[in-house]
């Protein structure tokens, strides 16, 4: 049977290509006539179809019963709402929280301490005013419980019911709803006190730049850079992130805490997903924040518990700032905070008396 | 095992509203809680509709989905039910529901709901069956007793159906049958006019 001579290779290459070229034409022609078809026929189609479609699609009617979109038959954005909720933003979540943690961990480990350059001098000098430590601690302890409760009310299902069970985990998860729902108007006092009278500490400086080109001197041992008396990482983050996330947190909490002024069940869908979202990559910054201010640092903290920092600590970490409290030209503001520090200010470069 | 369901035939129902009466007495409902109403579609219009919706006891509730205290469960008969001890009042299961089913007995600041309350299937909640505290918390177990909700049992144009999936559905499709080919065949009026 091998007799015919083999069909000639154009012939066999032409062939083929006439093929792919037909079946092409036909898949994309055929569907597109159907469409057009169907678009003409768009008249004709069936009202009660339509009717039912704009139902499904949650078109609003009429209810004798009173109620937030008691009149809306079906509305079927909460199963987005859920999706996203249980979905994207409880596991991005988790991740940049835990990412964040190991990362710390191994500064922490690979790094070390950032040690105060010489040993302390033994000799202090003021940095916050008792009304910014008070409002700073106000602030942070209610962070830190919202943080808390709010984790609870995302994960606690999946991590703490297991653990606790569910009665006991219920009473828990009650108390820890009030006390999110009445601190957090408390908090959001705190924040906005924080954006206002802390705002000029976290303006731009020209020495920013150069500090973020070095990286902040948090890598390597090499001389910390140029900077006043913030510098820009607690300007970008510690700042910038209550300016960014602190609003939207704020803002959506109001909308989820007030029911006695009911809104669409969309405004409240749109409200928990940016306030949950907000408060993960928040909670997550702030870690960075805790632990720079607790360990990693030295020095750092004592200028938010006794409001004197160390003058090697200083010199070190915000030298320009150090220069201006040393020549006097820091105004007292700058030192002290907004509200002054009451009687006894001390000095600049007064040897501590504690 | 049955799945229990309900079913509203909008070509029968009338909005006479007695199935939310019969709920509200039934299971003595409080002020300001409804767990069942009537919604008009194209109210006035020609054409208009009325469904009434409750709960739908869904398979895969997107109010259990997204409770914080696990508070949702659903029966043998596929009946989705909450055990109100448990409920913290968050006003996620109504953020979640399609229907609309959830419902507070406050809207205060603070987040002030109260506990939610919604349509049980007529099937109480978890206290014992038919017991003071039951009937106190949830309202009415009628599927203890063997009957089905109250407000289908008394929908006088019998547009509300509930009960065993199965059986809401022949029941269903015998009156589709009956009816003849319906104007929501789609292409009806295309090859009948709008005689349909």
């Amino acid at each position: 049977m091998d007799n015919h001579p083999p069909m000639k290779l154009r012939r066999r290459r032409r062939a083929f290509l006439w093929g792919v070229l037909m079946i092409l034409t036909v898949s994309v022609a055929l569907p597109t006539a159907v469409t057009w078809v169907a678009a003409q026929d768009a008249e004709h189609a069936n009202p009660r179809a339509e009717f039912w479609r704009a139902v499904r699609q949650g078109a609003a009617g009429f209810s004798t019963v009173r109620g937030p979109q008691a009149n809306v038959l079906i509305d079927s954005r909460g199963e987005d709402w859920r999706l996203l909720r249980n979905g994207p933003v409880a596991g991005f979540g988790a991740v940049a929280m835990g990412s964040m943690v190991v990362l710390l961990l191994l500064y922490s480990i690979l790094h070390g301490r950032v040690r105060i350059e010489g040993g302390r001098s033994g000799r202090t000098i003021p940095r916050w005013s008792l009304f910014n430590r008070t409002l700073h601690w106000y602030t942070a302890i209610l962070f830190i419980v919202l943080a808390i409760t709010g984790l609870s009310l995302l994960y606690g299902r999946a991590v703490l019911i297991p653990w606790l069970g569910l009665d006991a985990f219920a009473a828990y998860a009650a108390f820890a709803k009030l006390v999110h729902n009445y601190l957090g108007p408390a908090f959001a006092i705190g924040v906005v006190l924080i954006l206002v009278l802390w705002l000029r500490f976290n303006l731009p400086e020209k020495t920013d730049w150069q500090w973020i080109k070095a990286g902040g001197g948090l890598l390597g041992r090499g001389r910390h850079p140029h900077c006043g008396f913030m510098n820009p990482g607690e300007k970008i983050f510690t700042y910038g992130s209550m300016l960014v996330l602190g609003i939207v947190v704020v803002a959506t909490g109001f909308v989820l805490d007030f029911p006695n002024v009911p809104q669409p069940r969309a405004t409240y869908q749109l409200s928990q997903l940016l306030h949950d979202a907000a408060a993960l990559l928040w909670i997550t910054i702030m870690l960075g924040h805790i632990y720079l201010g607790l360990w990693g640092v030295e020095g750092a903290l004592e200028g938010m518990v006794s409001g004197e920092v160390d003058e090697n600590w200083a010199r070190q970490h915000h030298d320009l700032w150090y220069e201006q409290v040393k020549q006097g030209t820091a105004t007292q503001e700058a030192i002290r905070g907004p509200q002054g520090g009451g009687a006894g200010t001390p000095e600049p470069g007064r040897p501590s008396t504690v | 095992m049955a799945r229990m369901k309900f079913l509203c035939d909008a070509e029968r129902c009338i909005e006479c509203n007695g199935c939310v009466v019969a709920c509200k007495n039934e299971n003595h409902v409080p002020w300001g809680v409804n767990r069942r109403r009537v919604v008009v579609l194209g109210d006035g219009e020609p054409g208009e509709k009325s469904i009434s919706v409750a709960c739908m006891h869904c398979t895969d509730a997107p109010c259990a989905a997204v409770c914080p205290v696990d508070c949702f469960y659903t029966t043998d008969d596929g009946i989705v039910l909450h055990d109100k001890d448990l409920c913290i009042g968050c006003g996620y299961c109504f953020y979640a529901c399609p229907f609309g089913a959830p419902q507070y007995p406050q809207q205060a600041a603070f987040g002030g709901r109260g506990k939610m309350d919604k349509c049980t299937f007529c099937a109480g909640g978890p206290e014992p069956d038919n017991s003071q505290v039951e009937f106190e918390k949830y309202g009415a177990n009628r599927i203890a007793e063997g009957k089905l909700p109250l407000c289908a049992e008394m929908c006088a144009t019998k547009a509300l159906l509930a009960g065993d999936g199965d059986v809401v559905a022949d029941i269903y499709r015998q009156r589709v049958l009956k009816r003849g080919g319906r104007p929501q065949t789609w292409g009806w009026q295309r090859a009948y006019g709008d005689k349909g």
